[in-house]
Parts: C-alpha cells; structure tokens; sequence
C-alpha cells in the first residue's frame, strides 16, 4: 500500500529543480536510479537522495518491471497538486458568477 | 459567459481572471465598495459572508467571517494598498483568527481589481491574484514549479490518451 500523497510534502519535494526534473523524466521512461543519475551532474548518492525524497512525498514509486526495478511518476499525487492551483481559479469564478448575478438584479430594478 | 479570459503567469505567480458585465464601471465598484453587497459575492452561497470592518481607503483594514453550514466561521482580513474608484482597488487578502487578528500560517494574496468602461455600456473588470505568502505553494510557485507541473499533467494526459488506444503499460 503506497501512502496518499500529502499536499505539503508533494510541493515540498518540488521545489527542487532537479527534483521536479526526475518526475517529469519518470513519467516518460522507465530507468532506476542509476540511470537517472546519468542524467544529472551529481553522485549517484545525491540523486538517490532525491528520488528518496520524492518517494516519501508519494510522487514517485519503484516499481518492478521484469528483474529491474523502475522509478515511476505517481499520477495521482500530480493530478492532487494541479488540483490545489486550480481551486484557487475556481473560487474566483464563482465568485464572479455571483457578481454577474447581482449586477443583473440591479439592472431589473425600476 | 461573465468569465472572458483566464491567464496564468506562472513565473510572476499571478493569476488573471478577465470578466465582462453589462453594468457601468460605477456600478461595478459598488460590488466592492458596498459592504452589503460585497456580502453576496464574495462567499459561496454554503458559507455566506459577512463584513464587520469595511474601509477601502489606502492603509484601511477590511475584516470579515463566514459561517459554514455546521456553524463553523473562518475569518479573514484585507488589508488596501490602493483605492481609485471606480476603477481601482487593491489590497492584501489573508486568513485571521476568530478574534480577527492574521493568521500568518496561511497564505496571502495581493489581490488587484481594474475596471474599465469598453463601450456600449459595458464593463471589463480584470483580477489579478499574486500569491505573497511564505507559504510553500507560493515559493514554488515563484521557482517555476507551477509551469513544470502543468507542462507535467499536460504530458500525463497525452499519455493517458496514448495509453488508451495502445497496449495497456502495467501499472500496480
């Protein structure tokens, strides 16, 4: 059972430039930590780091496929974060809709 | 549609929500300006508002509540920076606690409203939300994050999609 990615600890673990670069890389690939760290100029160490760091925020999971074992983007913790900014956009619509609504009833007034 | 246009400038952390109403620019300001009518837009209609302080002038503190269907009522401050009416108004946007002082762990906004006349006695009102807190969300949003993380399930659903009409990539 993996844990339900918690909103803090998913931004958290994206502030990172080279974080965020390991999620959108596993999102397309299928590479384990090692070969994740050929992408980036740093120890094999630091980049395990990283994926550790993701993992706990839930946004990253190993997965095995076959004898290798894979780092993979977590779909939902991504889709829960874009969730969170869009919220903020949708508070603003509704208010606007409010405010439309209330122009119009002034407007019908005599 | 009231809504004309949404932008967001990620790397400048604001958000643009762009509407149009068939009201003057006068009329429009009262939405903000009139406390009893600020009242009826600015909750949701599940946890209705209520303004308590009301002052628009620059340096002027608003302070509000609203109460939620099990009688629990969070509070909130604006703090104005700048008044022009009708045309201008911006201001600080955050949480308080129930006696109305700000609750520093929870973000702030800096909220800026400009309205203007477009003819035919229509309005354009454009907000604009700059996120200003030290919250985490906004530090990342100000890194850049936001933009990676849209590109980012932008991609998830071209995959999605892929997915769909290939064969199926096993995910536990």
């Amino acid at each position: 059972m993996q844990p339900s990615p918690d909103i803090d600890r998913v931004f958290a673990a994206l502030a990172d430039a080279t974080r965020r670069d390991i999620v959108q890389r596993a999102l397309l690939t299928d590479e384990g930590v090692s070969e994740l760290a050929r992408h980036y100029p740093m120890s094999f160490a630091a980049v395990q780091k990283h994926v550790a760091v993701l993992e706990r925020a839930g946004l990253v999971a190993k997965e095995r496929v076959g004898r290798r074992k894979v780092v993979r983007t977590r779909l939902d913790a991504l889709r829960i974060a874009q969730q969170q900014l869009d919220r903020y956009e949708q508070l603003w619509r509704g208010r606007i809709d409010r405010m439309a609504a209330l122009v119009n009833e002034m407007e019908d007034r005599p | 549609m009231t809504v004309t246009a949404v932008e967001k400038d990620l790397q400048a952390r604001i958000l643009v929500l762009t509407a149009e109403f068939d009201a003057t620019p006068e009329r429009v300001w009262q939405l903000w300006a009139d406390p009893r009518q600020l009242e009826r837009w600015w909750g949701p209609p599940t946890y209705p508002s209520t303004f308590t302080t009301h002052d628009l002038r620059p340096g002027g503190r608003v302070a509000y509540h609203m109460t939620g269907p099990n009688g629990e009522q969070p509070h909130g401050w604006w703090e104005v920076v700048e008044m022009q009416p009708p045309r201008r108004l911006v201001f600080r946007d955050g949480f308080a606690h129930e006696d109305g002082t700000p609750d520093d762990t929870l973000p702030v906004t800096i909220g800026r409203v400009t309205i203007e006349p477009i003819g035919e006695g229509r309005t354009r009102m454009r907000i604009e939300s700059e996120f200003a807190s030290t919250e985490a969300m906004e530090q990342l949003v100000a890194m850049g994050m936001v933009e990676g993380l849209t590109e980012a399930v932008a991609q998830i659903d071209a995959i999605l999609a892929e997915d769909a009409s290939q064969t199926e990539r096993s995910r536990s």
